[in-house]
């Protein structure tokens, strides 16, 4: 099935574009300390606010321009005229461990301190936006993921439960459902950050908001999820099973969940967004990812400064570029799925 | 009717019960309690905070201070702020106005684009406007309203068009009630458009899907061979049905409209609920924090309840009195 799917997905302009901008983004995350030339927490007290640095050809090589800061206050950098440092390509740097267990020290590309290469300009301490953006991506492009496995789960869990059994297990779990989604979502979200953040160290902050994000997705998926279960265990090849004396977990699981996949792939697609959006948001009002981690949201939050408005640092605000990317790319994949998975939905649509 | 909203406003009661509880919960679970802050303050004279401490039992567990509160609640006394120094019911009066302006204005902003573009892009399928308008749902509803609040900021610093936040300007006191009301209106623009802006895309999906749908169904087809015109059709035939699914999704756009608001309110410096409620929760101002999470379900209840309300008045097959 997923192979089919792959195709399907492949045959549409549109899947195949999404699919290519999402293979680029994640691997740009799974490499994003080979691709980096900075670790995300390297500071330049001297180059606060540089802008983008210029990328020049000089003996058919590129080398990066040097700036002088001309003006602290203003954060206003010269390019100095002729000068500039070489970039050099696949050379050994400081050592890191990829994905925390591979030691090595090649890097994509860097130049010679002291100076610096800021591809998308630095932030307020000096630290290379694009570095930042890169690391920050590892928290935005897997929060979504593992939220939306816990959620399934748990809304398949609880909605098939709720909608095969009926009864008082049903009745117990809509009202659970319907108070969830009868208050806004970010004000849960704020209050049960409050509440959890205190019992876990700053370093533990992303399970944290997994835990919370997941604590509150799960109830729209589940009342979904219950609909079909109902329709569901009236249909003749449930009741067979029944019959023949199948238990119930067997039946949730042998019958209920091969026909709900369809529905639970193309719900989770289109509820990533819903994630990294919910994360950017926490972390940009501060009860999010700390520091020394980043995110996005984290990165948008620290660019929140009367000085980058009135002076348009606009780089700094690259980070909502990124967010509004990734979630554009799955929205509309998530469209493209369902649109294959559910043809009675794209004929509506047509 | 009135056994319908009887039943509605019964029903809410136990939900809203469930809420003060939660949040009770919830804030008793944080480590530290809401006079922290208070005892720190120099200027809060000690004899003060042990009033407050007896009055609202402090040392008791969150069961017992939850039925003093509830007591205090009936007798309507919401506790005080911290923060602010003065009662949560007048906290309540001024911020709820502003968030209520904010979002009905964003409601109607949505409302009055997304319904000229959805019934534009049903008319036209598959032109030139059709795609753009879709390429514009699909970025409108990807981008976050933060950064899209930033962006806004941005360009009112860059432009000096708009103010960069705020609800009034500095010389708000000294001017004429016009002139009031165009400085409100003033600073209410950009909050408007950056609150409404994932709701236009919304709306306009909604009113596009519902358009298409009643434009193959069989009352048109015998409209169009009876010989009205097609503009008649169109906007008086399709467009009358095609609006009531609008009014039942205003419930849950209200829904995100009121997550929005608080980062919104925040990062354009907004003084409505939004705001109160993320810097009450950030300093521990319980009983604010619990009156305005209340405040905003209120609000949502109140806001479904009007939905259902204009969908019975717009949609006269539905019978309220049998839900």
């Amino acid at each position: 099935m997923v192979k089919h799917l792959l195709q399907e997905i492949l045959r549409r302009p549109l899947g195949m574009l999404c699919l290519s901008v999402l293979g680029l983004l994640y691997a740009c995350t799974i490499f994003s300390q080979f691709l980096a030339p900075y670790l995300p927490t390297d500071q330049d007290l001297e180059k606060a606010y540089h802008p983008p640095t210029r990328i020049v050809l000089k003996d058919w090589r590129p080398h990066v321009q040097i700036y002088e800061q001309v003006d602290p206050a203003a954060a206003r950098y010269e390019p100095v005229h002729g000068e500039t440092a070489a970039i050099s390509f696949f050379a050994p740097g400081r050592e890191y461990r990829l994905w925390g267990l591979i030691p090595a020290e090649t890097r994509l590309f860097q130049v010679e301190e002291p100076h610096r290469i800021y591809l998308l300009g630095s932030d307020g301490t000096g630290r290379d936006v694009f570095s930042r953006l890169l690391y920050g991506a590892q928290v935005s492009l897997s929060i979504g993921f593992i939220g939306i496995c816990i959620t399934m789960t748990l809304g398949f869990l609880l909605g098939g439960v709720a909608g095969y059994f009926g009864g008082r297990v049903d009745f117990l779990a809509m009202r659970l459902v319907e108070f969830i989604i009868a208050v806004p979502s970010l004000y849960l979200l704020i209050a049960l950050r409050g509440a959890l953040a205190e019992h876990f160290e700053p370093e533990q902050m992303y399970l944290v908001i997994v835990i919370i994000l997941s604590l509150i997705g799960w109830a729209g998926a589940a009342r979904i999820i219950r609909g079909m279960a109902l329709s569901l265990r009236e249909r003749p090849f449930i009741l067979a099973s029944e019959v023949m004396g199948q238990s119930s977990i067997k039946v949730l699981f042998r019958h209920f969940l091969p026909n709900l996949a369809s529905y639970l792939l193309v719900a989770a697609t289109l509820s990533i967004p819903a994630y990294i959006l919910a994360e950017a948001a926490l972390s940009f009002l501060g009860l999010g990812i700390q520091e020394p981690g980043t995110s996005w949201g984290l990165m948008l939050q620290q660019a929140q400064e009367l000085k980058v408005f009135t002076l348009n640092l606009w780089w700094l605000l690259t980070p909502g570029a990124a967010i509004f990317i990734t979630v554009i790319t799955f929205n509309v994949l998530g469209d493209v799925l369902r649109d294959i998975v559910d043809p009675r939905q794209q004929m509506i649509k047509r | 009717m009135a056994v319908f909203l009887i039943r509605r406003i019964l029903s809410a009661v136990p939900l809203l019960f469930g809420i003060s509880v939660l949040v009770f919960i919830l804030m008793a679970v944080a480590p530290g309690d809401f006079l922290d802050v208070a005892r720190s303050q120099e200027d809060i004279p000690a004899e003060y905070i042990e009033r407050m401490e007896e009055e609202f039992a402090l040392g008791e567990p969150w069961h017992t201070r939850y039925f003093i509160w509830l007591g205090n609640v009936v007798r309507g006394n919401l506790g005080e702020s911290w923060i602010y120094r003065v009662p949560v019911t007048e906290l309540l009066a001024q911020r709820v106005p502003a968030t209520l302006v904010l979002s009905a204005l964003s409601i109607l902003f949505a409302l009055c684009i997304a319904i000229p573009m959805g019934v534009l892009a049903a008319i036209y399928k598959d032109s030139v406007f059709d795609r753009i308008s879709s390429l514009f749902a699909y970025a409108a509803l990807s981008i976050p309203e933060f950064f899209l609040a930033l962006l806004a900021v941005m360009f009112a610093a860059q432009t000096g068009l708009f103010p960069i936040g705020g609800l009034s300007s500095v010389e708000h006191e000294f001017m004429s009630f016009w002139g009031r009301m165009a400085d409100y209106a003033h600073h209410l623009v950009l909050p408007t458009i950056v609150l409404g802006m994932g709701s236009v895309a919304s709306y306009m999906r909604i009113m596009r899907a519902n358009f298409l749908d009643y434009i193959r169904s069989d009352f048109v087809t015998t409209a169009r061979a009876k010989g009205v015109p097609e503009g008649r059709v169109m906007f008086v035939h399709v467009l009358r049905n095609a609006i009531n699914p609008l009014v039942s999704a205003s419930g849950f756009i209200l829904a995100t409209l009121l997550s929005g608001s608080i980062l919104v309110e925040n990062v354009m410096n907004y003084p409505g609920l939004g705001q109160l409620i993320f810097e009450a929760l950030m300093r521990q101002d319980e009983f604010v924090v619990v009156a305005a999470v209340m405040m905003g379900c209120i609000m949502l209840m109140l806001g479904n309840l009007i939905a259902d309300l204009l969908l019975a008045w717009s949609d006269p097959r539905i019978r309220l009195e049998k839900n």
